[in-house]
């Protein structure tokens, strides 16, 4: 054990907690990474390549090394940084990207024979013989790879999203961030300050100085009271801000309830999406490390972590107390741990400094000049070589603290791809100013980095922002911050014999840099990807800078030049399931249904999902054990006596006006305008490049009042396209557009007994042939009083018709329909027998008209009217649509006990199977009871002329070949008597 | 993205539909004697420049109104928008 | 001295200082045959085959940036040949064809791994179109089958069957399918090219075109003029941009796509499955990220990122079609930008200039095609004619009425 006194863990709450099997304990205030130190376990990980053994390497969410599987069952979370997870009671976690137990990993033989596996190694070969890859190579080069492993189990938990809506967005609450809040916040501006951490405070948590004469952590608890009390400031914690979207959106997660063994009622997580009027980047900045011979070894850590671990958690990072503790520095920064290290009483071996002539700042032993060159202890530190005037010793030591200088937390200031700024003075990248807009940087986070700049810089900052804003605000007073040493000289690797890691997760050295360099891979995404540095689950934020400076001493060229990488969102690891908004399931997307739901679900209909709609697909009555029975009795129904089909999610769109008709003109191919009142008409779209669009019916209900339908698909789209034809092409035709497909519950009444049916439910409407023939359209009441819209159209080749009721009414209607019809045998039927009737009478729908139809291949070449302009009229004479030989034609089977199946292509018996040799295929196919066989629609190459003629509709991916004949598309009807009847 | 609808004000993008170069409010003449080879560059070819570019937006989960929004295609930044009704009546 | 096991070894035991590089770093020369303008994918392929299938010398590849920067540098790695319109699929057979012999040819090992893909449907007409699409890939010899649900639970038991808004009902496989190490392919491409003697010249952009009575004679370059008999364009995703410099427009918008990727995992899912309910589709990749999108942001963008609404989408149907993923985390995920076509096919075609070639406009799909597109765009630069296969992809289509629109959508890019 390695507790030490103090720290901001309550002692009073002692938890208890199982890696790898075995129990052991913490405090609320803990992280599973500090609660394992406290515990003296060093090893918790093993790399990516090498499966070296791994320690905890940092003390936020940088970290590269310590991954684990939390939790258990389908709640198990892979690549969790130990050093993020708050500690809860019963918690669970274990090692992973072992095989065995992490002690005696069966793939830490790759170390053996890491040198095989340089930079770019699996590009040369694994080449032979071919079939190798697939079946023996990858396969163990993936089960060797990943990281850790997904339960395979569906999440049990739940998400959120929402948004907010801020004037300011303040990312991260340390000294630079709490400032911010504060002087925004007590000028009355809505403010938003999210931080990823579980409480406010960032560094000063890890510093644990003093400010304004009181201890870091209490003058923060101060600044949050304040700030709790402010109506207009709203606090995330446990909130990351992973993206800076255009026009100041930004993405952010909250963990709700991850610090809890399960969310119980809670959300797990909820996604914010931020719109905020301006921003302040306050992220502060992760320290870089420095890489020498063998310096991946558990105890090994950044010195500014190892002062986290002191000050916040009161543990310190050597297993055993008693052993000392090294630093390794290049700046001012890292003599601070070794004071914060002293002051617990932490043995100190002393501070190994790369500058010549540097002194202690206090009670220990400073080598200066002097560089860390090997490392002892396969598991855990042991030992230290260090070299310094020209000779090499060995220290003993439990644990090594290296600080290699910090680099500014810029990532969310780069996601428009902005390039930060290099600084000789600060030696690291600062944002530029060609951020996201409205994106100001304070603080650590643009290299402001002592408590005391950060804590000025903030304020300052947030009265640029608050002047931005419109807002007046009044400078607060800065509190008094103890001062830093920061000074720091560029020193970015130790040469070494052995293995230097610069990315330790993906197992990146110095000497794969070398190779890359070697290589002539040098461009820094060159080096990126041929290495994979900074490709891990940390994607890089401990290496890359360190990379950049290794390649530029390589080719000579300056930091700046060798370049950086991009910053992409997130900026750090997102949930998928929290990203996913918790819409999963039969929540991922709404459900839309038709009036008749209710009666078609009492009749114990079967549903099926059409684009957003639910609909009826066919009504199974006792005894009916194959759906197929079901269809051929609601078919031949419909041809005897009458059936009754919801048809209300046909797209209904209303138009209105003077102009309507010139207006329906240019929309339609054929003529629409010459519509009369009381007469319904058969309309064809076109795309404006002259491909067959969308068809339906168009009625002229009264003089200037049409209602157009479209298909169920396309309902959306053709109102959108009128719209924009009305707004955009004839702004001057006096016209208006509204989509009632919601509005008007439909239902189609067919068969030869329809007229009898409707007749007993209209109110004294005259239904007979003559005033009321085929065609035609009505406004009329039914039922009493019940107003309604009456088209005598066919979709089945039969005397039908469809009525229109206000939807509220739709489920009345057919209830009464159904009622009043039953000595006439009325027969409901679904999208299955509407399909099979269809078919029979050879009507196209989204299978043939489907986006590549032309006009011609449908037989309605001549609809398109040259005597008036219409959408793709123009377009559709071009030789490539009018010369087109294919046309719609239907299919029988030669053998009657034969299927027909749809997507068969079709070519001439004995021709072989292939394009040269394709005539078409089969767009629809249904069994006909009609008919007595399996019939279908399908285009064919110069079909019309072809009609009699055998094919094969092959269909070699289900490994069926059948012999059709082709014939008229009209297989009930051909003459349209029964319509017209 | 947020777009400002000049009636309803800031709205975000994903209330809006995205149809493409404003230059498709400009449909040739159909009785030119060139009709065919208008529509077809009017149809088909875009200038699709990086930088300003305006283009139409339908306002679906809103007011259906169309816009002309101008922006910019390297930065995503809004410089404006119009009621398409407006421009088009503009002959613009 | 070529890539192998037995070199790996002997470099290993040797410190790795007989590595050479793989290609070198060249300044322009005055004058060119053929200068292909372009170092991604596409036009290092284009040399490639320039080099070793034509015997072409006096080839160089002028590139602004860094060789493999184009899309090929950031896409989602599948390759696949289940087209549907015979315009697309003997082309993209021929694609496939060449990607299985691809890391021989070229002596690097660019992972081609054919894991198949699965097209997942969810309703009859789906599945009739998916069955016409599958007997069309049997037509040119492509393979595929259908798959039934049960054969689908046997083989991706984590896809939500049964609690699914939009239940899957089958798929269509195609084993040849899979995926390719997207840089790997522009780096085998790249040092075959400069290993046949092609000039790989990095950091030159292109700033205008030559041209004199209808001619081009060359290149104006960030380093100067560079003569050349033929110039071949392919820059997808930029192509609007530099044509536009040689005074053509162009039937292509630019859109952005964006792509992502999960943090690594040990092996979790087969090949590639598409959601047919949902813009999603994923892969795995060898060092265990799953790879992923779905669809592009829908305005014309250059900005090379996208916004929040799309990534929550592809994710949302990432969730509800295999809701085991809530737990995995999303580690990048980045924009590229697309040629998007007026018909959402490529153009790979001479131009009204004498001497000026295109080869773009592949929308999200130009991976597979690079090595067909190489090849089809070498034999067209060579020969003056178009390959057997790219014959459909040629500029007049569209003024002539034969476009090669796989989905049916029409002159509106952001659909395709």
């Amino acid at each position: 054990m390695t507790r030490i006194q103090g720290g901001l863990i309550d002692r009073n709450r002692p938890l208890s907690f199982r890696f790898d099997g075995r129990s052991y304990s913490g405090f609320e205030g803990d992280t599973l990474a500090s609660a394992l130190l406290a515990n003296g376990v060093r090893l918790v990980g093993r790399s990516f390549k090498y499966h070296r053994p791994r320690g905890i390497f940092s003390a936020g969410s940088e970290e590269p090394n310590a991954l684990v599987e939390l939790r258990e069952g389908a709640r198990r979370e892979p690549n969790t940084r130990a050093t993020v997870v708050e500690l809860y009671d019963g918690l669970v976690a274990d090692s992973q990207n072992r095989i065995g137990s992490l002690e005696h990993d069966l793939l830490s033989v790759n170390d053996l024979f890491a040198p095989f596996f340089a930079a770019g190694f699996y590009y040369k070969t694994f080449m032979w013989p071919r079939a190798f890859w697939e079946k023996l190579y990858e396969p163990a080069i993936r089960r060797a790879a990943g990281l850790g492993s997904l339960s395979m189990l569906a999440d049990p938990d739940a998400y959120d999203r929402g948004f907010q809506h801020p004037d300011l967005l303040v990312i991260g609450g340390g000294a630079a961030g709490l400032m911010a809040a504060l002087t925004t916040g007590r000028a009355g501006a809505s403010v938003l300050l999210a931080d990823e951490d579980c409480r406010l405070g960032g560094r000063l948590l890890a510093e644990g100085g003093v400010i304004d004469d009181t201890p870091a952590a209490d003058w923060v608890a101060g600044v949050v009271a304040e700030l709790e009390n402010l109506p207009n400031v709203r606090i995330l914690t446990r909130t990351t801000v992973f993206g800076a979207y255009d026009h100041g959106v930004y993405g952010a997660v909250e963990r709700v309830s991850d610090h809890l063994p399960e969310p119980g009622r809670k959300v797990r997580q909820t996604l914010w999406r931020i719109s905020a009027r301006h921003a302040i980047l306050a992220t502060g900045a992760t320290e870089r490390h420095i890489p020498f011979g063998d310096n991946d070894r558990p105890g090994i850590m950044l010195a500014g972590a190892m002062r986290a671990y002191v000050n916040r958690w009161a543990v310190t990072p050597q297993a055993r107390a008693e052993d000392p503790v090294a630093i390794f520095t290049n700046n001012d920064d890292g003599h601070r741990t070794a004071l914060a290290l002293a002051a617990r009483g932490v043995p100190l071996a002393g501070v190994i400094d790369t500058r010549s002539g540097v002194s202690s700042l206090g009670e220990y032993r400073t080598f200066a000049g002097a560089t860390v060159t090997g490392t002892k202890g396969r598991k855990g530190l042991s030992a230290i070589e260090l070299r310094h005037g020209g000779t090499s010793e060995w220290l003993n030591c439990g644990a090594l603290g290296v600080s290699g200088g910090w680099n500014p937390n810029v990532h969310l200031a780069s996601h428009h791809r902005g390039r930060p700024l290099w600084s000789d003075e600060k030696l690291a990248f600062v944002p530029d100013d060609n951020g996201p807009q409205g994106l100001l940087v304070a603080g650590a986070a643009r290299g402001e980095g002592s408590t005391a700049e950060a804590l000025a810089d903030g304020a300052r900052v947030a009265l640029t922002a608050l002047e931005a804003l419109g807002i007046s605000g009044t400078a607060p007073a800065i509190p008094v911050a103890s001062e830093e040493p920061s000074a720091i000289e560029a020193f970015w690797h130790v040469p070494a014999k052995g293995r230097a890691w610069v990315d330790f997760q993906n197992d990146v050295t110095v000497k794969d840099i070398k190779l890359a360099h070697q290589e002539n891979m040098r461009p820094v995404e060159h080096l990126k990807r041929w290495t994979t540095l900074g490709m891990a689950t940390d994607q890089g934020k401990t290496a890359n800078v360190t990379a950049l400076a290794v390649m530029a001493e390589l080719t000579g060229k300056t930091i700046p030049e060798t370049g950086t990488t991009i910053f992409r969102p997130p900026y750090t690891p997102v949930s998928m399931g929290v990203l996913g908004g918790g819409d999963t399931g039969q929540r991922f997307r709404p459900r839309r249904l038709t009036p008749t739901h209710p009666w078609a679900e009492a009749q114990g209909a079967v549903f099926v999902e059409v684009g957003p709609w639910m609909r009826a697909q066919y009504f199974p009555r006792a005894g009916e054990t194959h759906w197929r029975q079901t269809v051929d009795r609601e078919a031949r129904a419909v041809r005897a006596s009458v059936g009754v089909c919801d048809v209300t999610t046909l797209g209904k769109i209303d138009v209105q006006g003077p102009d309507a008709g010139e207006f329906l003109n240019r929309i339609y191919a054929n003529l629409m305008g010459t519509l009369k009142p009381g007469k319904v008409r058969y309309g064809l779209m076109l795309r404006e490049d002259g491909i067959a669009y969308d068809d339906g019916t168009c009625a002229c209900l009264a003089e200037g009042h049409y209602v157009v339908t479209t298909t169920t698909a396309n309902a959306g789209l053709v109102y959108q396209r009128m719209e924009f034809a009305r707004q955009c092409l004839w702004p001057e035709l006096d016209v208006t557009l509204i989509s009632t497909t919601d509005a008007w519950a439909q239902i189609a009444v067919a068969g030869p007994k329809s007229r009898e049916l409707l007749s007993r439910i209209v109110d004294g409407f005259d239904m007979s042939n003559d005033a009321f023939p085929f065609m035609g359209c009505a406004e009329l009441t039914v039922c009493g009083g019940l107003r309604a819209r009456l088209f005598r159209i066919s979709f089945s080749g039969e005397l039908a018709y469809e009525i229109a009721v206000p939807a509220r009414y739709g489920n009345a209607l057919m209830e009464r329909l159904m009622d009043t019809g039953k000595d006439l045998d009325v027969t409901a039927y679904g999208t299955e027998a509407l399909g099979v009737l269809r078919i029979e009478k050879g009507h196209a729908t989204a299978n043939e008209i489907n986006g590549q139809t032309t006009a011609t291949m449908l037989g309605m070449d001549r609809m398109v009217s040259r005597k008036k302009d219409s959408i793709g009229a123009i377009m559709s004479r071009r030789e490539g649509l009018s010369g087109d030989a294919r046309r719609l034609v239907g299919f029988v089977p030669v053998d009657a006990g034969e299927p027909v199946v749809a997507g068969s292509h079709l070519v001439a018996p004995g021709d072989p199977v292939d394009m040269a040799h394709d005539q078409g295929w089969i767009t629809s196919a249904c069994y006909s009871p009609h008919v007595g066989s399996s019939i279908g629609l399908g285009y064919l190459v110069n079909g019309d002329s072809r009609l009699g003629q055998e094919f094969i509709a092959a269909n070699p991916l289900e490994g069926q070949s059948v012999r059709v004949k082709a014939v008229s598309a009209h297989f009930v009807d051909p003459e349209g008597e029964r319509l017209r009847d | 993205m947020l777009i400002p609808h000049p009636l309803l004000g800031l709205r975000d993008a994903q209330e809006f539909t995205y149809l493409g170069d404003a230059s498709l409010m400009a449909r040739p003449d159909p009785d030119q004697p060139d009709a065919e080879a208008a529509f077809a560059d009017y149809v088909f070819l875009r200038d699709n420049p990086a930088g300003v570019h305006r283009e139409l937006w339908f306002h679906e989960q809103g007011d259906r109104s169309w816009l002309v929004v101008t922006r910019n295609t390297v930065t995503h930044e809004i410089l404006g928008a119009e009621l398409a009704t407006d421009v088009a009546r503009r002959g613009a | 001295m070529g890539f192998s096991g037995f070199r790996v070894i002997k470099e290993a035991l040797t410190g790795h200082r007989g590595w050479g590089e793989l290609w070198r770093n060249l300044e322009p020369k005055p004058e060119y045959d053929i200068i292909i303008v372009g170092g991604g994918g596409h036009g290092l392929a284009t040399a490639y085959y320039l080099a070793s299938v034509f015997k072409t010398s006096r080839v160089a590849v002028l590139e602004k940036g860094w060789l493999g920067s184009g899309n090929i540098g950031r896409n989602t790695t599948i390759i696949r040949s289940n087209y549907l319109l015979p315009g697309n699929q003997p082309f993209y057979e021929f694609s496939m064809k060449l990607w299985e012999n691809l890391e021989q040819e070229l002596n690097f090992n660019a992972m081609v791994s054919q894991r198949t893909i699965i097209n997942l449907f969810h309703s009859d007409g789906q599945r009739d179109a998916y069955r016409r699409r599958g007997n069309a890939m049997h037509l040119t010899g492509a393979g595929g089958r259908l798959l039934s649900q049960e054969e689908l639970r046997g083989i991706a038991p984590f896809l939500n069957f049964d609690n699914a808004r939009f239940p899957i009902k089958g798929g269509l496989i195609q084993e040849r399918a899979g995926t390719a190490r997207h840089d790997g392919v522009a780096w085998g491409y790249a040092r075959g090219a400069d290993r046949r003697g092609v000039d790989l010249i990095q950091n030159c952009e292109v700033t205008g075109f030559r041209i004199e009575a209808g001619k081009v004679l060359g290149v104006e370059t960030t380093r100067g003029f560079i003569g050349a008999k033929k110039v071949g364009v392919a820059v997808a995703g930029s192509s609007s941009r530099v044509m536009a410099k040689a005074g053509m427009r162009l039937p292509i918008e630019s859109h952005v796509l964006q792509a992502f990727v999960s943090e690594g995992l040990k092996p979790t899912i087969p090949g590639v499955i598409t959601f047919g309910a949902g813009h999603f589709y994923v892969s795995q990749s060898d060092k265990g990220g799953l790879v992923f999108g779905g669809d592009i942001d829908g305005y014309n963008s250059y900005a090379q990122r996208g916004n929040l609404p799309v990534v929550e989408d592809v994710i949302e149907g990432g969730m509800a079609l295999m809701p085991m993923l809530g737990r995995a985390r999303l580690l990048r995920s980045w924009g590229g930008i697309m040629d998007m076509s007026m018909d959402g096919s490529p153009i790979i075609d001479r131009t009204h200039i004498d001497g000026l070639y295109f080869n773009g406009g592949w929308c999200y799909g130009g991976f597979k095609a690079t090595p067909a597109s190489g090849y089809a765009f070498a034999h067209l630069l060579a020969t003056d004619t178009p390959h057997d296969t790219a014959t459909a992809y040629r500029f007049d289509r569209f003024a002539r009425g034969h476009v090669v629109d796989e989905k049916g959508v029409g002159a509106q890019p952001n659909l395709h």
